[in-house]
Parts: structure tokens; sequence; C-alpha cells
């Protein structure tokens, strides 16, 4: 069984974003970026199937600027066979991304694609969903787990009132929620063995997509900030504020 | 035209944020609705106020809101339609974004402002930035924050109800089980106030500390990722940017840092009371009253406050 998975290189979660002054967005100049967290947790899901001999393949796939290389040499050095980087500067919108994902499959023939549930830039939720749209294929987002066997994927997904298990048919789509599993650190040694690793670029052109984007972005601004607060003394302080100050008790 | 909204259901009860999506939509035109389940829950979609029409998916394979099925029914429906709405809950971000490939149009999560008919303000970088966005696509398929439009009341419509077939097509997914929290608590997404407990709790037995403060302010009850994820208490407490998103008059953070994801969820409460023995706590920056000190020693002294107050 072939494993697709596709990365995001995002501003690093730690880091707080700041908008840009002329609000066209947000900076990223100098930032540091780090693999989207729900795709790392995708990733280490993969490499653990391939542990277990469920799959024989793990490629990871990016689409995005030259710098997404670093990201999916880190995809290999978790343990990702081989890796595609869909080189482009503009950018794209989950459609466009699984408008490419989609040429992929139909390069690759993976029998499931593991994706993060959402991007933590664009925070859309969207991508792994379209995807399974396009391919008319069972989709079981939101995995916080993943079991395969007899041609099927057993899948628990995390939903508003707790959780729910479903069968999806492969070749599936599933995306991954934060409590699938932890990721592993890749180890030194493993990173210098992915540098060895197949990585092959290709343009959206060649997979015959268009990616023009469907939403302009008008502006970007900061959300308004919370006023400063004070510190009480004491919970007979605090309780008295919010029944006679804040009236919310 | 008329806009299509998507009303999920959770054991037969239309989720309060759905309502907050009929409001939503209400502004871009009249509301038709979507319902799957029992005829009982169409006929509550019926009553809602501002419900024009109401489109029920009966039947097996529209039971248990599976993305496949509803996506084409979605599909189906949607050249009557400008836009499709539903509110951004799981089942909303399940499916809504299936139906959207299927149109060829970019969805817009998480809109918390409606400027005009192709316009639409989201928070990005979880709620970092506010993104105000322009869809050139024909039809707009969007997802509503809950916590930024009122409901639309339960009551005080009496819309028709109609059947729609669902498209045949190969089952791809098949539904096994469900497993519910069981809570006597406000849900919380609607909740007024709502009790939070994070890593500071240290254990599930502590985590229940919370439950005497929550019941005499009849408070929902949450919790930051590290405490769920540390098995203190069930996903569906999460709040923050991939959990719960939620805006009550009344938020209090018990044992919680105050990362950026977590106040991704909550800092559009009206009031944050945050209680860290920390005081550089990041939460203090969003507090509006603080108090530091060990939260094991305060959790009695507010409840007897409480008492006291009466
Ligand atoms: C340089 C640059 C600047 C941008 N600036 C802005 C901006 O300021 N405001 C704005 O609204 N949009 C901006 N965008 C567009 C935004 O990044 C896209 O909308 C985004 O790629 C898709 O949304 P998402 O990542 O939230 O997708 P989601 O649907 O949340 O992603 C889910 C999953 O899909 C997969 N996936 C998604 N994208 C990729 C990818 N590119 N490669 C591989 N796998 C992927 C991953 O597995 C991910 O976990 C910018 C894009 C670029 C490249
Ligand atoms: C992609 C991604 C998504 C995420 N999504 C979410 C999300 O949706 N929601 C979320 O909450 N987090 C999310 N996180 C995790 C987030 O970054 C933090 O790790 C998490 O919120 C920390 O939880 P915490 O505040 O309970 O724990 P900690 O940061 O460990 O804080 C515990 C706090 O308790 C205080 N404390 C300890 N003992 C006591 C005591 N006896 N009395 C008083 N105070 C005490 C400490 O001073 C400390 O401030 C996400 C992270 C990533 C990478």
């Amino acid at each position: 069984m072939k494993v697709l998975v596709p990365v995001k290189r995002v501003i690093d979660f730690n880091i707080k974003p700041r908008v840009k002054a002329d609000g066209t967005g947000v900076e990223t100049a100098g930032v540091k970026m780090s693999m989207n967290p729900f795709d790392e947790i995708a990733v280490e899901e993969a490499v653990r199937l391939k542990e277990k001999g469920i799959a024989t393949e793990v490629v990871a796939v990016s689409v995005g600027v030259q710098q997404a290389q670093d990201t999916l040499r880190t995809a290999m050095a978790m343990g990702a066979d081989r890796a595609i980087l869909v080189l482009t500067d503009v950018a794209v919108e989950p459609l466009g991304v699984a408008k490419i994902l989609k040429a992929l499959v139909a390069k690759e023939s993976p029998d499931l694609v593991l994706l993060g549930k959402q991007a933590i830039d664009d925070d859309m939720n969207a991508t792994g969903q379209m995807l399974a749209g396009l391919l008319g294929w069972a989709q079981g987002t939101f995995a916080s787990k993943i079991e395969i066997a007899d041609g099927k994927a057993t899948v628990t997904r995390e939903i508003d009132g707790g959780l729910e298990t479903l069968t999806l048919a492969l070749p599936a789509i599933v995306t991954a929620d934060l409590r699938l599993n932890e990721p592993r650190y890749a180890s030194l040694p493993n990173i210098m063995k992915a540098r060895k690793k197949p990585l092959e670029t290709i343009a959206p052109a060649d997979l015959g997509v268009d990616v023009t984007p469907r939403l302009t972005i008008v502006s970007v601004a900061e959300p308004p900030a919370r006023q400063q607060g004070i510190k009480v003394e004491s919970a007979a302080d605090l309780v008295a504020r919010l029944r006679n100050e804040a009236k919310v008790i | 035209m008329a806009v299509l909204v998507f009303l999920d259901h959770e054991s037969g009860i239309i989720r309060q944020a759905s309502r907050s999506a009929v409001t939503a939509a209400r502004a871009l035109g009249e509301v038709h609705a979507l319902v799957t389940g029992d005829a009982s829950v169409a006929e509550a979609a019926a009553r809602i106020d501002g419900v024009a029409k109401v489109l029920r998916a009966a039947g097996a394979a529209a039971a248990h809101e599976l993305a496949e099925p509803l996506a084409a029914v979605i599909a189906d429906l949607a050249p009557a339609y400008s836009h499709i709405v539903a509110a951004s809950g799981a089942s909303g971000k399940n499916v809504l974004p299936r139906a959207a490939a299927l149109l060829d149009v970019q969805p817009i999560p998480d809109v918390v402002s409606i400027v005009d008919a192709d316009t639409f303000v989201r928070p990005i970088y979880a709620g970092s930035a506010l993104a105000t966005v322009k869809s050139s696509d024909a039809k707009k398929v969007l997802t509503v924050r809950a916590s930024s439009f009122d409901p639309a009341p339960a009551e005080g419509g009496a819309a028709p109800i109609e059947q729609v077939t669902v498209p045949e097509g190969p089952a791809l997914s098949e539904f096994v089980s469900i497993a519910l929290s069981q809570s006597e608590r406000p849900e919380l997404e609607s909740a007024r106030v709502i009790v939070s407990g994070g890593r500071g709790m240290q254990n599930e037995e502590n985590f229940k500390l919370l439950n005497p403060l929550a019941d005499r302010l009849g408070a929902a009850i949450g919790a930051s990722r590290a405490a769920v994820d540390a098995g203190f208490v069930p996903n569906d407490y999460q709040v923050g940017q991939t959990g719960k998103i939620v805006a009550p008059e009344l938020y209090i953070a018990v044992g919680i840092s105050g990362a950026i994801q977590h106040l991704a969820g909550m800092k559009d409460s009206k009031i944050i009371v945050a209680i860290n023995k920390d005081p550089e706590a990041p939460i203090f920056q969003v507090a509006d009253y603080g108090l530091v000190g060990d939260l094991f020693d305060i959790l009695p002294q507010v409840e007897a406050a409480l008492d006291k107050a009466g």
C-alpha cells in the first residue's frame, strides 16, 4: 500500500504572527518556518503504517516555494521514502492544492492520502475534504485513530459531541487530528540519510492544473485588542467585582 | 436567489450553532434549511424563526451526516442557491468543503462577519489576524462562527417541509458507532459561563474540583489541549484553535497558561478571569480579572465567596 502525505510549510507554531503594516497579509520574511504540526502527525502515522508492514511506500508532497524543500526533507528524515515539490510562488488555495493533489494521485496511485486536518496559517480545514470530493473517494476527517485491514480503513473521528467511528473503502482520504499520535523527532543520522533521498520538483503547469485563486485578500488587520485588565487580591474581591463591576454573575 | 443552510443535529437536536448560521444567512437572502435524520428534526427546523423552507434528506444514506452522500445532495441542490452556509462545527467542516469541490468553488471557512454578498471577514493564524476576502466564485460556500452571530429563535417559524432525494452512489463510508460524552451541563458553544481547566489541574481526579464552581455558576466545563491530551477530560471539552470557539459572558481559566492556540478559542469572551500561580503567565494579558496563587487554595475560597454573596 502506498501512502501520499501532503505537507505544508507554515510559520512555526511558537511564533506570534505579525500583520504587515500595509495590511496586505502576515509578515513571513525572516520568520521561522516549520512543517504544519498536523502534517507532522500525518507523516508520523504514515511512517508507523510502514513500520507495521501495512504501507510499502510513503511519499511526501508539498505545494509551495523552493524552501518547502526543507519541509520535505524533514518528512523524509521522519521516514518518508521520497518527496515531490510542486513549485510555485503564488499563494495556492485549498481548491488549487486539491486539484494538484488529484493530478498527483493519478500519477502515483496511492491507496491512502493522509493530510493534516488544517494548516495553522490559513486555518481553512478544507484541503482533504476537497480532494476527497474531486476524487470521489471516502473521507475520514479529524482522525484520532486509524486501523487498516481487509481493504478498509476504520477511522475514529473527533466530533463536536465526542467520538465517531467510520469504516472507509480504500482508496481513501484521512485527515489527522492532534491526538492521532505524537510525532517523533528526526535523529541526526536520519536527517543525514534524508539528504540523499529522492526529491522531484515539478510545476503546477506540468500537471495541467490551473491554480488561479478565487479569493482576493481585501485587507488583513490585527483583531481589536482587549483592554488591559487588573489583578485582584482575593477570591472575595474577585466575586464582588464579577457581581458589581462586570455584572456577569 | 435563496440561501441554503445545512443544519446539523446531535441525537435529533439541532445544534444552537446551526441557528446562528440561520441568522448569518438571513443577511444574504431567503433561508432554506437542509436537514437529515428523523421527521422530528425537519419539524424543529421548520419552527426556527427565519427559515422559509425545509429540505429533508431522509434515508439511510443521509443518516449520521456522512460527508459523501450529503455533499452530493448539496451539489444537486446548489443551482437554485447563491450561497451555501453551515455552522463551523465538525459536521459543517466535514461536509461543506467536499460540496464546494464538487461545485469547483473555493470555500470560505469560519466567517465572523459578512461585508456584502461576496466579501467576508475570517480569522487566520489562530485569530492573530483578521482577513477580509472577496470571492470571485459564482456561488459562495461558507461556514460561519457561531460565536459571532446570535442564534435565530428556535420557535416562531412555520416553514413547509419538502423531501429531497439522496443521489445514488457507491457506499464509500459506513457509520460504525458514536460515543458522545454525557453531561448534564450546558453545551460549551452556548453556555453563558464557562469554567475551563488546564494542565495545572494535575490529574483527572483534581479536574473534578472544577465541578462545584461550575455547579454554582450554571457553567459548562472546558479544557486546554494539555488537559485533554493528558486524559483529564474527553476531546470535546477542548477550547482553542483546533477545538471549540467560544465567547461566553464569563470565562474562568484555571491553571491554563494562555498559549495563543488556546486564546484563539476564547479571547472574544466578554469577561475573562484567570487563576494561575505564575504571575507572568500570558493568560493574564487577556484577563479582565487575574488572581495569582495556587488554584487548590483559591477554588474553595471562590466557592465560599460565592456562597456568602448568595
Ligand atoms: C507566500 C504565501 C502567502 C500567502 N498569504 C496569504 C495571506 O496573507 N492570507 C490568506 O488568506 N492566504 C494566504 N495564502 C494562501 C494560503 O496559504 C492558502 O489558502 C493555503 O495554502 C490553503 O489553506 P490552508 O493551508 O489553511 O489549508 P487546509 O485546508 O487547512 O490544509 C489542510 C491540509 O492540506 C494539506 N495542504 C494544504 N496546503 C498544502 C500545500 N501547499 N502543500 C502541501 N499540502 C498542503 C496539508 O496536509 C494540510 O494540513 C498565502 C500563500 C502563500 C504561498
Ligand atoms: C497545532 C496546535 C494546535 C493547538 N490547539 C490547541 C487548542 O485548540 N486548544 C488549546 O488549549 N491548546 C492548543 N494547543 C496547545 C497549546 O500550544 C498549549 O500547549 C496548551 O494550550 C497548554 O495548555 P495549558 O495551558 O493547560 O498547559 P501549560 O501551558 O502547561 O500551563 C499550565 C498552567 O497552569 C499553571 N499552574 C500549574 N499549577 C498550578 C496551581 N497549582 N495553581 C495555579 N496555577 C497552576 C501554570 O503556571 C501554567 O501557567 C495547540 C498546539 C498546537 C501546536
